[in-house]
């Protein structure tokens, strides 16, 4: 019986957890297109509901009622559920990410490496996906996508492994808590290179602009989920936002304090700006990032595939190995205000 | 300990359920009104060309290989890195004599051309 209530608990936070990051996956669409329009000078979406408000619903009821096309050539099995390992991680990875002091599902010793573990598993659904359909531009765009994705992880690992020689530990909260204290206390500064470096291999890990050459839409069209239609492209779409939310709660964790005011530990402002719930501060930040995300797409031209090659392997990877050998220094001769 | 990952099994098996609700939802709400043009792979307009379980470029395989490397030296760096503190001098020569040879390894790819993709 206890067991049994303990279960229900568990599965209550988790509907806490997953309802909000579905809404939010749901308005991030809404934003793009708002904000992206308002940068382009024009209105966004205006006319379902007030201010275009129940545009995202109105999309997903679309989805629903489109027929999920099975591809004659595809391998059907594989086919359905591809869509699922790309939805499965980016869902689970947020069962470790701390929203507040205190405020996560299971606060896990090794929670860095597991959502490193997670967002690694996310490449399994897109080859499979564009192996699967059987159509050649969704082979094409699967075979670059994961590419890309296994070649930004790399950059992407090396600045984790930063944060971890700052941090001293992979628990999520101890790595927040481990940058206590106003804005030029977090890793931000410190880590300033390997920072860059994260931002940047997270937007091509997600295959946004300016890195979005797996998309492709004026050659390969969409790439892997060339053939996918329906709800099954819904999934695919849910799961590459809640994606970009994740890689920008992560960048708020690691490197921008997490859940702390700008103004921590200050004198007077400290204790005024602290009475604003952690969750705030947390969702403000992350808000910020996504921010960037959509600004990007709406100024950058896309990269040559050739060029994104080169960004990761022989400029990211070189500045995040030199910038931890200048770490380790710093931190083994206890270089203050952060390492002492 | 263990217990903590409890919620993560279950995160992980609500998350395929959320998946697999939404695809059958789809196929249940959607219509069925399938036709040989409408199955066939989408190659802009024209029929398609050849299998498209096609030979594809070596260096897809090269970067795969070099990603497992990296990886590996990655979950090498892990654990360095969180007792960095602790081991100091000695543990910072150590780790760097492993980067250094890695680092060989590295230029050696570089200057034979690699990661080049032109």
């Amino acid at each position: 019986m206890a067991e049994l209530i303990e279960l229900v608990w568990i599965l209550t936070k988790i509907g806490a957890i997953l309802g909000p990051l579905i809404l939010s996956v749901a308005y991030l669409t809404y934003a793009e297109r708002k904000i992206i329009g308002w940068i382009q000078n024009r209105n966004g979406p205006n006319r379902v509901g007030p201010m275009g408000l129940l545009q995202p619903f109105a999309d997903v009821f679309k989805l629903m009622f489109k027929e999920v096309v099975l591809p004659s050539n595809a391998n059907r099995f594989l086919f359905l559920v591809a869509p699922l390992l790309s939805l499965m991680p980016a869902l689970a990875a947020w069962a470790v990410i701390p929203f507040g002091a205190g405020l996560v599902l299971t606060d896990i010793n090794a929670g860095l490496l597991y959502v490193l573990a997670m967002t690694s598993l996310g490449v399994y659904g897109v080859i499979l996906a564009g192996w699967a359909a059987n159509s050649k531009y969704s082979m094409l765009g699967a075979m670059r996508s994961a590419a890309q994705i296994v070649s930004y992880e790399i950059a992407m690992g090396f600045a984790l492994v930063g944060v971890l020689m700052a941090a001293g530990t992979m628990n999520m909260s101890g790595i927040v808590q481990s940058q206590a204290g106003p804005i030029w206390n977090w890793f931000w500064l410190p880590l300033l290179p390997l920072f860059v470096v994260y931002w940047i291999s997270g937007v091509a890990e997600t295959n946004r602009a300016p890195f979005d050459v797996a998309e492709g839409e004026s050659e390969i069209v969409a790439g892997f989920h060339v053939e996918y239609s329906g709800v099954a492209f819904a999934v695919f779409f849910l799961a590459e936002y809640a994606n970009m939310i994740l890689i920008s709660g992560l960048a708020v964790i690691l490197f921008m304090g997490g859940w702390y005011s700008p103004f921590h530990g200050l004198p007077v402002l400290g204790p005024v700006f602290d009475l604003v719930p952690d969750l705030v501060w947390f969702v403000i930040k992350v808000a910020g990032f996504l921010y960037l995300y959509l600004w990007f797409r709406a100024t950058f031209p896309r990269y040559r595939y050739d060029q994104i090659m080169r960004l990761g392997w022989k400029v990211l990877i070189p500045v995040t190995v030199v910038w931890l050998v200048v770490l380790a220094l710093m931190i083994l001769a206890g270089f203050g205000p952060w390492f002492d | 300990m263990l217990e903590a990952y409890l919620p993560i099994l279950l995160f992980i098996i609500v998350g395929l359920g959320m998946g697999v609700v939404l695809i059958t939802v789809g196929f249940v709400l959607g219509p069925h009104r399938p036709n040989d043009e409408k199955l066939s792979p989408y190659e802009c307009g024209f029929e398609a060309f050849e299998d498209s379980r096609m030979k594809f470029d070596v260096r897809y395989y090269l970067v795969a290989i070099l990603f497992i490397i990296f990886d590996l030296e990655i979950a090498f760096l892990f654990p360095w890195a969180i007792v960095l503190d602790e081991i100091g001098l000695f543990g910072f020569g150590a780790m760097a004599v492993f980067l250094g040879i890695l680092l060989i390894g590295f230029l050696y790819e570089w200057k034979k051309g690699a990661l080049e993709w032109e």
